[in-house]
C-alpha cells in the first residue's frame, strides 16, 4: 500500500518530459512570435520615417506619379510618387490570377473528377516540380522567351506588365492547382453519389454542385496565388523593364514594388532619403500581405462554418 | 449442409405485375467477381427486401439495378424495365436513374436549404417554374412524411434535420423526380429505433405507387416491412419468395441459420 502511494506521488520520467516538450514549444513559439512583432515594428517604423522625419505627404505618395527619390521636383519637393508601381503591381498580379484560375480549376477538375489514380498522381507531381522551381528560372525563361516572343510580336523592348503577367501566370498556376485540388477534395464523395442517383450527368454535377461547395476553397486559392504573384521580386524583375513611370500599356516598361525594392535598395545607404523611400514601398507590401492573409482567413471560415455543420449530421 | 440444394425452385417468380427484373446478372469488380448469376423479378407497388450478410453482395446488386455501378464494377447480364435492357450500353443512364431513384444509407442531403435539396435535381432536370417547383416541394415532403415537419423552414439549411428527419428528406429528394422505383440501400442503419419506425411507415405509405426495393441488416425489418425477401450469401441469390415463407418456412438450410442469427 505504501509503496503504490510512494509511486503515485513520484516525479517520473514521464512527466519530466511532458514539461520540457512543452517548454521547448513554448520557447520556440515565443522567439517565432518575436520575430514577427519586430520585422513588422521595424518595416514600419522605416516606412514611416519618411512621413514624419521627411514630411512627405501620403497622399503625394500614394497619388503622384513620379519617382525619383534622389531629386526635387520645381516645387522643391522629393519626387516619391508611388502610383505606377502600385498600378503594376496590382495590374501583373489581377492579370495573371485571372489568366491562371480557369486553368487551375480544369486542371484542378482533372485531376479529382476525371483522372485515375494514377493520371492524377502524376499531374500532383508534375505541379509539386513546378512549385519546386526557383523563381530566378522562371525570370530567366521568361527573359529568354516570353520577352524576344512579345517584341516579335507587339514591337517595342518586350519588356512590361504583358511578360510579368505570363511569367507570373505560370509561377502562381501550381499553387492555385493545388489548393484547388484540396478544396474539390473535401467536398464529400457522397454528394457526387447522390447527385448521379437523382439523375445528373457528370456535367451537372460538377457545374452545380462540386464547385459551388467548393467556392470557399477557390477563392482562397486564388487569392493565395495573388498573394504571391504580389510578392514576387526577382522572376518579374527580369522581365518588367524596371523602370518607374506609369506603364501606359501592357508592352511597355514598368515596375512593381518589389522590383523597384531589389533594384533600388543596393543603391541607396540606410538612413538616407532615398532609402526611407524604399522603405515606404516595403511597408506597402507589407500591408498588402496582411491584407489578403486576412482575406484568406475571412474566405476560409465562410468555408469552415459549412465544413463544420456539414460534419455534425 | 445437408440440404442446401441451390434448385431453381428457391428462387419464386412473383405471379404478379414485374415491375423491374434481372437475368442472370454478374458483377465484377475488376477480376473480382462479386455477383453470379443473379436472376429476380421484383413486382410491382410491393417492398421487396434484400438480405445476406457483409459482403454478400446484396448492395452492389441494388446499385447496378439503377446503373450506380457504372465506372465502379463491370455488370454483365439484362436488366429489364419496361421492356428495356436498360443494362445497355445504348440506354441514357440518367433517365434510367430519374425513373429509378435511391436512397443510401447514410442520411446525405446537401449543405442547402431544404427546398433547394429538392429543387436541385427538378431543375437539372428542366423543371423551373416557381409554382410547379413548389408544388413538387410540397407533394414529396408530404409522400416523405416530412411537411408537417418542415413546412415553416424550407429554407432553413438541411443540415438542422435530425438524422431521421434528414432521411426522409433524402427520400423526398428522391421521389420528387417521380420515379417508379425506389431503390433504398440500408435507409435506417444509421438512425434510432423511433426515426426507423417512422421510416417504415413512410415506405409503407409509399408502396401504393411506387414499387421499393430495400436493402437491410435488419432481419424485423425485412419481415415486418417486405412483401418478397431475397437471400443473397456469397455473391448468389440463395431464396427468394414472398416474406412469410422465407422466414417461416425457409427451404434453404443456409437460409434458415442467417436467419435465426446464426451466422452473419
Amino acid at each position: 500500500m505504501n509503496n503504490i502511494k510512494k509511486e503515485l506521488n513520484m516525479a517520473s520520467k514521464e512527466t519530466r518530459q511532458d514539461s520540457i516538450g512543452r517548454f521547448i514549444s513554448y520557447f520556440c513559439i515565443t522567439i517565432i512570435g518575436v520575430l514577427v512583432i519586430s520585422i513588422i515594428y521595424f518595416i514600419t517604423s522605416r516606412g514611416l520615417t519618411m512621413f514624419f522625419a521627411n514630411h512627405v505627404k501620403l497622399s503625394d505618395f500614394l497619388l503622384k506619379t513620379t519617382w525619383n527619390p534622389g531629386t526635387l521636383d520645381s516645387h522643391g519637393k522629393p519626387e516619391v510618387g508611388a502610383l505606377p508601381m502600385i498600378v503594376t503591381s496590382f495590374s501583373v498580379t489581377i492579370l495573371s490570377a485571372i489568366l491562371a484560375t480557369p486553368f487551375a480549376i480544369a486542371v484542378a477538375l482533372f485531376m479529382t473528377e476525371y483522372a485515375d489514380k494514377r493520371g492524377a498522381k502524376l499531374l500532383q507531381s508534375v505541379i509539386e516540380l513546378l512549385v519546386g522551381i526557383p523563381s530566378v528560372i522562371y525570370g530567366y525563361i521568361g527573359l529568354s522567351v516570353v520577352v524576344p516572343m512579345i517584341r516579335h510580336i507587339y514591337g517595342g523592348t518586350g519588356f512590361g506588365i504583358l511578360a510579368g503577367t505570363i511569367v507570373l501566370f505560370v509561377m502562381i498556376l501550381p499553387t492555385i492547382t493545388s489548393l484547388t485540388v484540396d478544396s474539390l477534395r473535401a467536398v464529400p464523395q457522397h454528394y457526387r453519389q447522390v447527385s448521379l442517383s437523382l439523375g445528373a450527368t457528370k456535367w451537372q454535377t460538377i457545374y452545380k454542385l462540386i464547385l459551388r461547395v467548393g467556392t470557399p476553397g477557390i477563392l482562397t486559392a486564388i487569392i493565395f496565388g495573388m498573394a504571391r504573384a504580389f510578392g514576387e521580386a526577382l522572376a518579374v524583375q527580369m522581365v518588367i523593364g524596371n523602370a518607374a513611370i506609369m506603364p501606359k500599356n501592357l508592352v511597355s516598361v514598368a515596375s512593381t514594388l518589389t522590383s523597384q525594392l531589389t533594384t533600388g535598395i543596393g543603391n541607396t545607404v540606410l538612413g538616407t532619403f532615398a532609402n526611407n523611400a524604399l522603405w515606404s514601398l516595403a511597408l506597402v507590401l507589407l500591408i498588402m500581405s496582411l491584407l489578403f492573409n486576412t482575406l484568406v482567413r475571412i474566405v476560409g471560415n465562410k468555408g469552415a462554418v459549412k465544413n463544420e455543420r456539414k460534419n455534425k449530421q | 449442409m445437408g440440404k442446401n440444394n441451390l434448385g431453381a425452385e428457391t428462387i419464386m417468380i412473383p405471379r404478379e405485375e414485374i415491375a423491374i427484373e434481372t437475368k442472370k446478372i454478374d458483377v465484377y469488380y475488376g477480376s473480382n467477381k462479386a455477383i453470379s448469376n443473379a436472376s429476380l423479378a421484383f413486382p410491382r407497388f410491393k417492398i421487396s427486401a434484400l438480405i445476406g450478410a457483409s459482403g454478400s453482395g446484396k448492395s452492389t446488386f441494388l446499385r447496378s439495378l439503377n446503373r450506380m455501378n457504372d465506372g465502379i464494377a463491370t455488370v454483365k447480364g439484362e436488366i429489364m424495365y419496361r421492356s428495356t435492357n436498360i443494362n445497355s450500353v445504348k440506354v441514357n443512364v440518367y433517365q434510367v436513374r430519374k425513373h429509378i431513384g435511391m436512397v443510401f444509407q447514410r442520411p446525405n442531403p446537401f449543405a442547402r436549404s431544404i427546398r433547394n435539396n429538392i429543387t436541385f435535381a427538378l431543375k437539372e432536370h428542366g423543371i423551373h417554374g416557381e409554382d410547379e417547383l413548389n408544388k413538387r416541394v410540397e407533394e414529396s415532403l408530404r409522400a416523405a412524411a416530412l411537411w408537417d415537419e418542415v413546412k415553416d423552414s424550407l429554407d432553413k439549411s438541411a443540415l438542422s434535420l435530425s438524422g431521421g428527419q434528414a432521411q426522409r428528406l433524402c427520400i423526398a429528394r428522391s421521389i420528387a423526380l417521380k420515379p417508379d422505383i425506389l431503390l433504398l440501400d440500408e435507409p435506417a442503419s444509421a438512425l434510432d429505433p423511433v426515426s426507423t419506425s417512422k421510416i417504415e411507415t413512410t415506405l409503407r405509405e409509399l408502396k401504393k405507387k411506387y414499387t421499393i426495393i430495400i436493402v437491410t441488416h435488419n432481419m424485423q425489418q425485412a419481415s415486418r416491412l417486405s412483401d418478397y425477401t431475397a437471400f443473397f450469401h456469397m455473391g448468389k441469390v440463395v431464396e427468394y419468395g414472398q416474406t412469410n415463407n422465407i422466414f417461416t418456412s425457409p427451404r434453404a438450410n443456409i437460409t434458415e441459420k442467417y436467419i435465426s442469427g446464426n451466422f452473419g
